[in-house]
């Protein structure tokens, strides 16, 4: 009998099935990976164990019993603690206090905070994970990766029966993670079990008993570690079979519009070089966290890059601030629509017409009947779903609040859009409705960059795709020669299997 | 049934506060005889007045995010100064009112500017920036006149706010071109749809080109200009600069605006909104005295109103 059973799991958000009938099964003293891309469901899977999420349907058997965790306190009741992979703890509290929040040393009738025990054991967990760290040190004034320790500690603080780490090592340098290491044998010495969540498959065949691979929501297969390679693990995750729900095109790139050369931003990107011809798709991909959406902000004029440089056909340009791209016909169709694509609050006519409202300007005030038309033409021109122009943006789909936003970088006239994540949470035929409005803008010889997770989209829609890891670019393939196998291996740095398969 | 309500109240976001003005006529109508008289309903144009000037720029301000408790401050301020510019001009009595009401002016821009500065450049917040001023302020005033009034002000000072045009009360006057130039400004010109994207998504609005920066100092600035003008027509109407002219007239002003249906979370909001709002509890203290309420209780009644309205905009989400 394993320690714990799930199976069957179920999850739906808005518009996506985050996970389908998922199962996972762990034993007592294992150090278990689970695997998979971006939105393979691992996050979910893990979250709902925790008791973050609820599950819509399925099963969560604890030593052969099942359980409601419904709540993160009955999952922290039942042993089973998560160190999340965003770091939770509170800036302005020291090492100690952020440890012990939620479960505070207390002592005498009035229960008083016990800061001198809560100290102490705070400085025992962090030896014991090799760190000589103060505990009444703030947590602003300590390194990310001191921070992680803490989370660490703060999760080995409550005596666990189940450990899930969330891509615990993604901001570890090598001495940390050794002690990481070497704390996780440990644990499984003690018998509890370890569930690892890591985009770095060598940290997994060093570690891990068993891993598990997930894909589209659903568990594809459980597996000895020791019994495949990281090839066949990448396979597992990428799968074989890809849907074939819109047609593949080839544009005719004209010429060059965009160059890139040598930027660097500290921390962020290093080194991009980067070309974009006139009618052309140029896709983008990379794990979260590898610097894209960066990268866009930098072509965008939203961030600064420290050295490098921008040419706009041929002519260096400094971009100090999106306005100035934007009057170089530049567009960014941001990842998060409604945190920074639109103004929820506000009409679908002044949404589109927000970032070139001065030509709509006649002495001095708006004119609003051409402001009407205009919005009119891209409703019918990009088949937006809304009962008027004066419709508030708010009330509008996910798949139409994007046609909102592309109509706005439309109206702009841009020569060069960059589309971050354009199908994410959007549902299935509205996804193809885009694609085919971006093929319609390329064939008028706009460039596109499309930055995506979505391997089989890039690969459908994108002449050449470029790979990003770690702030870099580590690889360009055409699309003839590209395969969903390659660029996971570039995309986690991996450049030999690339080179190889 | 509640439903159709919150519909009812999404589609016309104007229409409630109409109705409570009429409400509230037909009321004190029915209380007080002296109410619905020509007279009367002046001398309530005349009260609201000074609110009126102050709650347009308060409307764009708050619109933005923002907020500035420094106005009744600056009315104090600019209302004295320009006094007392005139006090030593007083050779010159044509020269001295027209410099003295640049003055009272400019110092209001300044005061704006500055709180502009603090809360774009520096990204203090808007509170606080303006609790600060308002203290600073309100203690120049009384720095300036050492604690007294500065009165016998020359004879054509008093036209901004004792004199008329026709009928019309010139105070009267310069809050109805106030609120029609604060009308154009935030519902036809290009300022005014920035204003109102900057208050519902600053970030989205910088990515789409805005420079929020600019505008939301601009707004700022404007606000200022407005309380000095402010600042001058109360001086004139009380043919005095006094230091603690306008106390806590910000309380009032933001509560005319909120009443007004403008949201303090910014991006929601109206000039006519604003406009019905200090009509609303300009007739609403006129009509309570008439009524013969006593002002302990009129205050009691103010703020449960307050509430009311605030809930009621609630119920809109």
């Amino acid at each position: 009998m394993s320690l714990l059973e799930m199976s069957g799991i179920t999850k739906q958000f808005p518009g996506v099935l985050a996970l389908d009938k998922a199962h996972l099964s762990v034993e007592a003293g294992e150090c278990h990976a689970l695997v998979g891309e971006n939105g393979a469901g691992k996050s979910t899977l893990v979250k709902i164990l925790s008791g973050a999420y609820r599950a819509d349907s399925g099963l969560i058997m604890l030593d052969g019993e099942t359980k409601q965790i419904d709540s993160p306190i009955t999952a922290r009741r039942l042993g089973i603690t998560m160190i999340h992979q965003e770091l939770n703890l509170l800036p302005e509290l020291t090492v100690a206090e952020n440890i012990f929040l939620g479960h505070e040393v207390v002592r005498g009738p009035l229960g008083w905070l016990d800061k001198r025990a809560m100290e102490k054991r705070s400085e025992q967990l962090l030896e014991s994970l090799g760190q000589k760290l103060s505990a009444r040190a703030l947590i602003k004034k300590i390194s990310l990766a001191q921070q992680q320790m803490v989370e660490i500690a703060k999760a080995l603080s409550v005596k666990s029966k189940i450990l899930v780490m969330d891509e615990p090592s993604s901001i570890l340098t090598d001495r940390e993670l050794h002690e990481l290491f070497d704390l996780i044998g440990r644990l499984k010495r003690q018998n509890v079990a370890i569930i690892y969540i890591s985009h770095r498959l060598e940290e997994i065949f060093k570690i891990c008993e068993r891993v598990t691979v997930m894909r589209d929501g659903r568990t594809i297969q459980t597996e000895v570690t020791g019994k495949l390679n990281q090839d066949q693990i990448i396979r597992l995750m990428v799968g074989r079979e890809i849907e074939q729900f819109f047609p593949s095109q080839h544009s005719h790139p004209g010429e060059e519009i965009l160059r890139l050369e040598a930027i660097e931003k500290a921390g962020k990107l290093r080194n991009i070089h980067l070309c974009l011809r006139k009618g052309e798709i140029v896709g983008l991909t990379g794990l979260v966290g590898a610097g894209r959406t960066e990268l866009a902000r930098v072509i965008f004029g939203a961030d600064q890059p420290d050295s490098g440089r921008i040419l706009l056909e041929g002519k260096p340009v400094s971009l100090r601030s999106p306005r100035q791209a934007i009057d170089l016909g530049i567009g960014l169709l941001t990842e998060d629509r409604k945190m920074q694509g639109l103004i929820l609050n506000m009409m679908l006519r002044e949404n589109t017409t927000l970032a070139s409202l001065s030509r709509l300007v006649k002495r001095g005030f708006i004119d609003f009947s051409a402001e009407k038309s205009a919005t009119k033409k891209f409703i019918r021109d990009l088949l937006i779903k809304t009962p008027s122009t004066e419709q508030k943006v708010r009330n509008l789909s996910g798949g139409t609040q994007q046609k909102v936003v592309l109509a706005k970088w439309l109206f702009t006239e841009s020569k060069i859009l960059i589309f971050d994540e354009p199908t994410r949470g959007i549902d299935v035929g509205a996804k193809a409705e885009i694609y085919q409005l971006m093929w319609k803008l390329v064939s008028q010889g706009i460039a596109i960059l499309m930055i995506s997770s979505e391997l089989p989209e890039v690969l459908k829609m994108c002449e050449r795709i470029l790979v990003m890891h770690d702030g870099e670019i580590t690889g360009e393939l055409k699309r003839e020669e590209a395969d969903q196998e390659k660029i996971m291996a570039l995309a986690m740095g991996l450049n030999h299997l690339a080179r190889t398969s | 049934m509640k439903h159709s309500l919150r519909g009812w109240l999404r589609s016309a976001p104007q229409f409630l506060i109409v109705v409570a003005v009429v409400a509230e006529c037909v009321i004190f109508a029915v209380l007080s005889p002296s109410f619905l008289t020509v007279d009367n309903f002046v001398n309530v144009a005349l009260q609201i007045a000074i609110y009126g000037i102050l709650a347009v720029g308060m409307t764009l301000v708050i619109i933005t995010g923002g907020i500035d408790l420094s106005v009744g401050s600056v009315v104090a301020l600019a209302g004295v100064a320009t006094a007392s510019l005139m006090e030593r001009l007083a050779g010159q009595p044509s020269v001295g009112v027209t410099l003295a009401i640049v003055l009272g002016i400019v110092l209001g821009l300044i005061s704006g500017g500055f709180a502009g500065l603090m809360v774009t450049r520096l990204r203090v917040p808007p509170f606080i920036v303006t609790l600060a001023l308002m203290t600073i302020e309100r203690g120049l005033a009384f720095i300036l006149t050492g604690g007294f009034s500065i009165g016998n002000l020359p004879r054509g000072f008093g036209f901004l706010g004792r004199g008329h045009l026709g009928a019309v009360p010139v105070p009267v006057l310069t809050m109805a071109l106030v609120f029609a130039a604060g009308y154009l400004l935030l519902s036809k010109s290009r300022s005014g749809r920035y204003i109102y994207a900057i208050g519902g998504n600053e970030e989205a609005s910088r990515l789409s080109g805005i420079n929020t920066k600019t505008v939301v100092h601009g707004v700022y600035l404007l606000n200022g200009g407005l309380a000095g003008l402010a600042g001058i027509t109360l001086a004139s109407r009380l043919g005095a600069g006094v230091p603690n002219a306008g106390l806590q007239y910000e309380l009032d002003v933001i509560a005319a605006v909120v009443v007004g249906g403008t949201s303090l979370m910014g991006g929601v909001g109206s000039v006519m909104g604003t406009f019905w709002g200090t009509v609303f509890i300009g007739i609403l203290n006129n009509g309570l005295n008439l009524a013969n309420v006593d002002p302990y209780t009129q205050k009691v009644a103010l703020g449960v109103v307050i509430l009311l309205a605030v809930l009621l905009d609630r119920m809109k989400e």
